[in-house]
């Protein structure tokens, strides 16, 4: 798999209410890579998603999966986003399940793959519950496996972790890093989180906002084996901390 | 309920009294001899048939008919642009002036009857079933587009099942006025029904009757407002 962004931008509207979002976004991702775009709020970082998704077309430049053109969306790149992201009259394995169905897959399979995933995401106790009976984190849980089981080449997630509690998300945190590890998914994580991108992805992009554009590619070469022992580490906090000011100094200047 | 038993007790005595003229105000013991009367005779079951038949298939085509439609507008900018200016002039047209009409049309039969319950309610229905639509969130419409979903499967695996339970809803407040409309149609032309027979009561002056009809028409009204609140959460026991 290779998915390319290159020379895209885009303009919403058009004539004297036209806003020009993205300028110039370039980025690569290949097979099994986790990437992170972090960014203010406003910046952009959502669109280049939706435009990754065939959710939205660009104004201008190409983006490719496989050589292939996106024209819309499709199942092989699969979406998590912060809010709204489980059907709430479905239970948590009906959810799972949903994508499969869509696809038309046979109803054995859509069986064993939902049960699989669940378990993938620890939640096969909960199969049977309704997405307001499940926390918040266990309710992005479901919606990553329900991601996976339709079986995208990538993964996108839009803040998936964004409106839960600092605790929790450690916690998602540590489980999403163990899935890229165990299952091998090739990700594109959108965060304003400095933290989160760079103890996830091994390479992360930042974004200044009007026009959305990327100004700085960092490739962490971070030791992840104990990732609560990295948060702490002196390499880490320092990178941290660096990319913590220059997104404050962007945002000084840009606002 | 306390309420309710706080009234009937107010009404027996307040007749009892003899304070008012029983042309006025029949007793309860008076309404509930009407009533039994009417049962023996086999009318009162014939004109709740009557008229429970007729709303029954006026709204069942009125829902029929608003929910494809509502949800069509809802997700089509095109077809509400086309549709909305329409209905939302129509909806303001009194459905009962539209009986006459109807009269000319149809004659005395059962279908003016049963077409004005259709007209009176099924823009509402269209409308709130479109506006219902409107609140689905986006980020479940696009996830399933993420998922590998196709157009139409939008509209069924989404769009239907989100919105079913407000459709319920809808059909709740509604039938309200479906009800209301089969009495007025039947005040003006009809052989039996529940608004027939308080016309026919009013002409004889027989209050009882009026009672018994107004009671009998609150409690169905009543049961049909129960019964769509059980089918919700039923149907809906993740929107509780
Ligand atoms: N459909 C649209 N029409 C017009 N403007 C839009 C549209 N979508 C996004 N924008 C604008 O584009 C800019 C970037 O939005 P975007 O949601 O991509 O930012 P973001 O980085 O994801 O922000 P956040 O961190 O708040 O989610 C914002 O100014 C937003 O108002
Ligand atoms: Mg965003």
């Amino acid at each position: 798999m290779h998915l390319s962004v290159s020379g895209v931008s885009k303009t919403f509207g058009s004539g004297s209410k036209a806003k020009h979002v993205l300028e110039d976004i370039n980025l690569e991702l290949d097979s099994g890579e986790f990437v992170a775009l972090v960014g203010s709020s406003g910046s952009g970082k959502s669109t280049v998603m939706r435009l990754v998704a065939g959710l939205e077309l660009p104004s201008s430049g190409t983006i490719t999966v496989d050589g292939q053109p996106v024209k819309g969306p499709g199942s092989d790149r699969g979406m998590v986003f912060q809010k709204y992201s489980l059907y709430p009259w479905l239970s948590a394995a009906e959810n799972v399940a949903f994508g499969m169905q869509l696809q038309g897959r046979p109803k054995r399979e859509v069986n064993e793959r939902t049960a699989y995933f669940l378990e993938v995401v620890g939640l096969s106790d909960a199969g049977r519950r309704l997405p307001r009976e499940l926390s918040g984190g266990m309710q992005q849980r479901v919606a990553i496996a329900r991601a996976l089981a339709a079986d995208p080449k990538v993964l996108l997630l839009d803040e998936p972790f964004g409106a839960l509690d600092l605790q929790i998300r450690e916690t998602m945190q540590e489980f999403l890093y163990q899935l890229w590890e165990r299952t091998g998914l090739t990700a594109l994580l959108i965060t304003h989180d400095v933290e989160e991108a760079l103890l996830l992805a091994q390479r992360v992009h930042i974004m200044a906002p009007r026009p959305g554009r990327i100004v700085r590619t960092v490739e962490g070469k971070l030791d992840r084996r104990d990732l609560s022992f990295l948060r702490l580490s002196a390499p880490f906090l320092e990178l941290r901390e660096e990319l913590a000011n220059y997104l404050r100094v962007l945002d000084s200047t840009m606002g | 309920m306390i309420g309710i038993l706080a009234v009937l007790l107010a009404w027996q005595l307040v007749a009892a009294s003899g304070l008012v003229d029983k042309l006025f105000l029949p007793s309860p013991e008076g309404v509930w001899r009407a009533g039994s009367e009417q049962y023996a005779r086999g009318i009162l079951i014939k004109d709740l048939l009557a008229s429970v038949g007729r709303v029954g298939a006026g709204f069942a085509l009125s829902a029929a008919v608003s929910l494809p439609i509502g949800i069509a507008m809802g997700c089509s900018r095109v077809i509400c642009q086309l549709l909305e200016p329409l209905m939302g002039l129509i909806r303001y047209m009194p459905a009962p002036a539209f009986i006459p009409l109807l009269i000319i049309y149809f004659g005395l039969g059962e279908e003016p009857k049963v077409l004005l319950i259709f007209i009176g309610t099924v823009f509402f229905n269209t409308l709130m079933i479109m506006d219902s639509v409107k609140f689905v969130p986006s980020e479940l419409r696009e996830t399933a587009l993420t998922l590998g979903g196709q157009g139409f499967q939008i509209v069924t695996k989404v769009v239907a099942p989100f919105i079913a339970p407000q459709v319920i809803d809808t059909y709740r407040i509604n039938m309200a006025s479906a009800w209301n409309l089969v009495i007025v149609a039947e005040l003006v032309a009809a052989n039996e029904g529940l608004g027939k027979r308080i016309s026919l009561a009013q002409r004889f002056l027989k209050t009882d009757e009026i009672f018994l009809g107004l009671i009998v028409i609150g409690l169905i009204g009543l049961a049909i407002d129960l019964s769509f609140r059980l089918l919700m959460r039923r149907a809906c026991p993740w929107a509780n």
